[in-house]
């Protein structure tokens, strides 16, 4: 039995539910708008809303300091690099922890899941000391590594949980059948397991756009990805509010439809399966 | 079924996964603890490889470090109790029968999207600035003094700024457990007579805890190394150094490496003891 709800009770609840969503986006929308105005019209007094001369000088402006395209090239070589990198490592390890489980899986996974929670200061030194002595330092592959590295706990447990739910029966009955492994592989199991795969890489191509501890601090001038490039805006420079906000929409605009689409995911992935 | 084969199969497709993380872990560890027990400082070329526990016992006892644990402390507290109350709240909002809950789910989520460095200066410059943010003319609108945020009151406006980025973070999972949650006892109490605050509080904060608690210890995880946001609003001034941001100077800007590696261990240390309890957890779910 469905509770009678009155319409008067829903749209207050809207309302309400409304005010709340747009005061948390807020500041993104206020940075969507001052992308668009001039830097005049952007710190007027009293703020103006929507009605200013709308204009692109901002976007071609960030876009033709030298640096961002190549911070730009740089997160995306580094955040799409991690990722597949880590999922090429991840997928035998938690296929054979779901379908091959033994005694210790368990404690293997519980011991990846530790690993992340080691801080980063902690290693800080040693790492930026063997970045040097092996010449990578401000290299996109260093980041590439330690990135995979930090996220690849996530992208293990991910893939168990999403592995974990295709049925075993399944590859019972196509051994049945006469399959032989690879055939099982390839036509059983990866069909199967494509769409958690996915979601997988979605979320951890997100977490690693966003890293910005050691992305701002291996790097320099040539690995330095958008994390980096907007955090040389807190110079002076930062005081240019249009020109700051346009280059942080250009840096967060494909990652946030990428996270609307996401959203379920982030829940298994940022919990390890504890909240269903 | 697994017969020796496929075990052993199945060994060969863990290994590479575990020695990475394992190398990962250990050498760099390693390094960090040896570091701790010598008194290294590149810079002036001193090099020193054993000075015992020298390091530990200036760093306990230096006042920066027990300023640099109340500060994290606070902030750590202060995104906590902003993101759990606020998150329980809004999740009980968003789960509500309302128009256009999609839309509003994801407007609630987005900043959690939002890169570290851009929140941080987006906050910074065009909310809390003292001449041109918003908040400086919200208050002169309001015939007020505008308030220089970040040099009055820093950590609560880094807490401001980590809040709003961990906020959807929680609803989103307190949702999915308000969900889970069965909709039949609520009538059945509602039909009891039974008032709203206390079915919240005896029917649905109970079903809710496990969620907290997850919330809590995963949030607490990564409030520890809080970084970018301090790095770009303030530089660890005005009081806002986190243990985080104290071992990260005394590593990288004085380079005093020894000291700041016994300031690493220590962080370690502190992030183990919150990670056994989520462990717990987490590992008494993979069994059912």
């Amino acid at each position: 039995m469905a509770r009678a709800i009155t319409t008067k009770q829903k749209v207050s609840w809207t309302i309400l539910a409304w005010a709340f969503g747009l005061l948390m986006f807020f500041p993104i929308m206020w940075t969507f708008l001052t992308s668009f105005k001039t830097e005049g019209a952007a710190i007027a007094d009293p703020p103006v809303w929507f009605f200013f001369d709308w204009t692109l000088e901002n976007y071609t402006a960030v876009q033709e300091r030298s640096n961002y395209p190549k911070a730009l090239m740089n997160s995306i070589i580094i955040a799409v690099g991690s990722t597949i990198l880590g999922i090429i490592i991840a997928v035998p390890a938690a296929w054979a922890m779901a379908f091959v489980p033994g005694k210790r899986t368990k404690d293997v996974l519980m011991w990846m899941l530790s690993t992340k929670m080691l801080p980063a200061v902690g290693v800080l030194y040693p790492l930026v000391l063997l970045a040097k002595w092996l010449g990578v330092i401000d290299s996109r592959i260093l980041l590439i590594v330690v990135l995979m590295l930090i996220n690849l706990p996530i992208i293990v447990w991910m893939l168990y949980t999403y592995f974990k739910e295709i049925p075993g029966e399944i590859l019972e009955a196509a051994r049945m059948d006469g399959a032989s492994l690879k055939s099982e592989i390839i036509h059983v199991l990866t069909p199967m397991a494509i769409p958690g795969i996915a979601s997988t890489i979605l979320l951890n191509i997100i977490l690693a756009w966003n890293e910005a501890f050691w992305t701002i601090l291996l790097t320099t001038v040539n690995a330095a990805p958008l994390t980096a490039f907007i955090a040389s805006f807190s110079a002076p420079e930062g005081l240019f509010y249009a020109k700051l906000s346009a280059a942080s929409m250009m840096a967060v605009a494909p990652i946030l439809i990428m996270g609307w689409f996401s959203q379920k995911q982030l829940v298994r992935g940022l919990t390890f399966g504890a909240v269903k | 079924m697994a017969t020796a084969h496929s075990k052993s199969a199945a060994r060969i497709m863990i290994a590479p996964a575990v020695f990475l993380l394992l190398v990962w872990m250990l050498v760099p560890l390693c390094m960090t603890l040896y570091f701790s027990f010598s008194d290294y400082r590149p810079l002036r070329g001193i090099f020193e490889p054993w000075v015992g526990f020298e390091n530990y016992v200036r760093f306990f006892s230096s006042s920066s470090f027990l300023k640099s644990v109340f500060t994290t402390l606070w902030m750590v507290g202060g995104v906590l109790s902003i993101t759990i109350i606020g998150g329980v709240l809004m999740a009980l909002l968003l789960d509500r029968p309302i128009f256009g809950q999609g839309v509003v789910r994801m407007l609630v989520i987005a900043p959690f999207f939002i890169m570290p460095t851009v929140s941080a200066l987006v906050w910074k410059n065009m909310f809390f600035n003292v001449d041109n943010g918003l908040f400086s003319y919200l208050y002169k609108w309001l015939g007020m003094q505008p308030y220089d945020f970040l040099s009055q009151a820093p950590i609560f406006s880094i807490v401001i700024i980590v809040a709003w980025q961990w906020l959807p973070f929680a609803t989103l999972i307190l949702l999915t457990a308000v969900q889970s949650l069965d909709s039949e006892q609520l009538e059945a109490a509602e039909m009891d007579g039974a008032p709203a605050l206390s079915r919240f509080r005896f029917i649905i904060l109970p079903h809710l805890s496990r969620a907290i608690t997850v919330v809590i210890l995963i949030q607490t995880i990564f409030l520890l190394s809080i970084f970018a946001e301090i790095f770009v609003t303030t530089n660890g001034a005005f009081g806002t150094r986190t243990l985080t941001y104290l071992v990260y100077q005394r590593v990288l800007e004085s380079q005093n490496v020894g000291l700041g590696s016994a300031g690493g261990i220590i962080a370690v240390i502190l992030a183990n003891i919150v990670a056994i309890f989520l462990m717990r957890i987490v590992g008494k779910n993979l069994d059912t």
